[in-house]
């Protein structure tokens, strides 16, 4: 079985959000970087832990970035993605990185294809759903547990309010989310390992953006909290019912 | 036109879906135009009623086979449709299936998308849509380049407005295409408002020490009509349920309140309720970070504060 890991590059969860050239790019200045958290945590893991159990699977890892993104990449490998494939394209349009990522699929015959639910800098959500579009392939979204048994996929997927279990065919997209894997550390032996795999750089072959960021805006500060006396319950509910109208 | 796609769930419409409705008839009012609807499959609710948040048509394909979502189908079928009605705006819910067949739907329509919209675009100078990006740390303003929009919309960013009105339902005919996905199980969350669609959040950290100690949130959660949330700590050591982590890496909520309970306030944590309406935050640590974000905080012992707001609230709505 082949499988296909999308990593995105993040900055790190900690990192501080601000906004240069006068608000239109995120401030890069002294920002850590990661594997997307619900692609590393969730997504690579789990294809992992299938080929753990399965020596027959084959894992590869694309990203679609600058080559800045290859030491992310190479994390990545140190985990335990069998090869990977950079697209050289910087563009941050969803479709354009959905395109990019179709192509590498189709050439590749893969018999599924791993990606996050979201990553957590746009938070775009887009890319499994894009590509079940581009590719004419099941897409199941959202997914906490994955099984793969021969060529059958039961997938437990998140819904509003529950929890919907379901079986189908490969090939198969998965987005993947909180619950499919326990997040691991790359080993020593990972790590030399990953510094001989593979790493394919291909041009980017789509340029026309669909859409274009205008404008960052950082959220408006609270104005300050108003301390009640903890003997003060009464005082809150009143608070709650005339001054923020919200019980 | 806007076109606003109604979700379905056990054949009733979703209610983020009526947010949608609204935020969709608002947009075409801005852009002169009208608001219709499209909806997958059979539900009981009366959608005429529909025309109450502003669409003049509600556009059905009655098949009973797209009572089951499933992503290519739907995404197909609802691209299709949007063909033979000829809408310029698709709206969706940020809801679970909205983010699973929007963006399917741009790419058949050669549509430019922005997911999670926290308010109308501006259309005066260009399409451009704000989102929430960062996990809510931040907007960004986004100009949409193609002819044809999609736009899925935050929950709980611009609310339901019922209004007066009626909509016609205009059956559509399509072929649908066979489901390959199989839906084996089932696990609804009983008697419980799904955290994406509560307007009232109680929520609790490893403040709380340990899961027997969660009587004391429950019992404030249910005085309010709440529905319960917690910090990633608890949901990773199993003292509460995966589905009850909001956070960056777990969901990001709008509620209109949010009571956290010794939660200290990490960065990740914001960031997955910063956009709550009103924050209330107790805490023994007068230092703890969330109080920053707070609109309202106590600095106390919440085995003690805890029981005595539930007290508070209980006679309020004795009393009321």
């Amino acid at each position: 079985m082949k499988v296909l890991v999308c990593i995105s590059k993040t900055p790190d969860t900690t990192a501080k959000i601000a906004f240069t050239e006068g608000n239109t790019k995120f401030d890069e200045n002294g920002v850590q970087w990661i594997i997307n958290p619900y692609d590393e945590w969730y997504s690579l893991v789990r294809a992992i832990e299938l080929k753990e159990k399965d020596a027959n699977v084959t894992i590869h890892l694309v990203t679609v970035g600058a080559a800045d993104a290859e030491p992310i990449i190479r994390k990545a490998l140190a985990l335990g993605g069998d090869e990977a494939i950079r697209v050289n394209n910087s563009s941050n349009d969803s479709m354009v990185v959905a395109q990019e990522i179709a192509a590498i699929a189709k050439a590749g015959a893969y018999d599924l294809i791993l990606t996050g639910k979201e990553t957590i800098d746009y938070n775009s959500a887009s890319i499994g759903s894009m590509l079940c579009a581009l590719l004419d392939q099941n897409y199941i979204a959202a997914a906490t547990k994955l099984v793969i048994e021969g060529t059958k996929a039961t997938v437990t997927r998140e819904i509003d309010g529950g929890e919907e279990t379901a079986e189908t065919q490969l090939p198969l997209i998965v987005s993947c989310q909180k619950g499919m894997a326990e997040q691991r550390i790359p080993n020593m032996r990972g790590i030399m390992a990953a510094r001989t795999k593979p790493l394919k750089v291909v041009e980017a072959t789509i340029q026309s953006a669909t859409t274009s960021i205008q404008q960052f805006d950082l959220p408006a500060a609270k104005t300050g909290v108003k301390l009640i006396d903890p003997a003060q319950m009464d005082e809150l509910v009143r608070l709650l019912k005339e001054e923020a109208k919200v019980i | 036109m806007v076109l606003i796609y109604i979700d379905q769930a056990d054949q009733e419409v979703k209610k983020a879906s009526l947010e949608a409705i609204s935020y969709g008839a608002a947009l075409a009012k801005q852009m002169g135009t009208n608001a219709e609807a499209i909806i997958l499959g059979t539900v009981k609710d009366d959608l005429t009623q529909l025309g109450k948040y502003g669409v003049t048509k509600v556009h059905q394909l009655a098949n009973e086979g797209l009572n089951h979502f499933d992503a290519r189908v739907n995404a197909t079928v609802t691209a299709e449709a949007i063909k033979m009605a000829g809408a310029d705006v698709i709206v969706f819910a940020h809801n679970t299936n909205g983010k699973a067949i929007a963006p399917a739907v741009a790419v058949k329509l050669n549509a430019g998308i922005v997911t999670g919209a926290s308010a109308l675009p501006t259309t005066d100078n260009g399409f451009v849509v704000t989102k929430t990006v960062f996990s809510g740390k931040a907007f960004a303003s986004i100009k949409i380049d193609t002819a044809i929009k999609v736009i899925t919309i935050n929950q709980n960013s611009f609310g339901a407005l019922s209004m007066e009105g009626a909509a016609t339902i205009e059956p559509l005919s399509l072929t649908v295409p066979a489901s390959s996905i199989k839906i084996t199980a089932l696990n609804k969350v009983q008697g419980e408002i799904p955290l994406s669609e509560a307007t009232l959040v109680v929520s609790g950290g490893r403040g709380l020490k340990g899961p027997e100690n969660w009587g004391v949130l429950l019992d404030l959660a249910k005085a309010l009509g709440a529905s319960t949330a917690c910090s990633r700590p608890v949901s990773d050591s199993d003292w509460r349920p995966h589905h009850e982590h909001v956070g960056q890496t777990g969901y990001q909520i709008a509620p209109n309140l949010y009571i956290a309970i010794g939660i200290s306030g990490a960065i990740q944590h914001l960031a997955g309720v910063n956009r709550s309406k009103t924050i209330v935050v107790i805490n023994k640590d007068p230092e703890a970070p969330f109080f920053k974000a707070a609109d309202y905080g106590v600095v106390g012992d919440a085995f003690e504060v805890v029981p005595a707001l539930t007290a508070a609230i209980l006679k309020s709505k004795a009393n009321a």
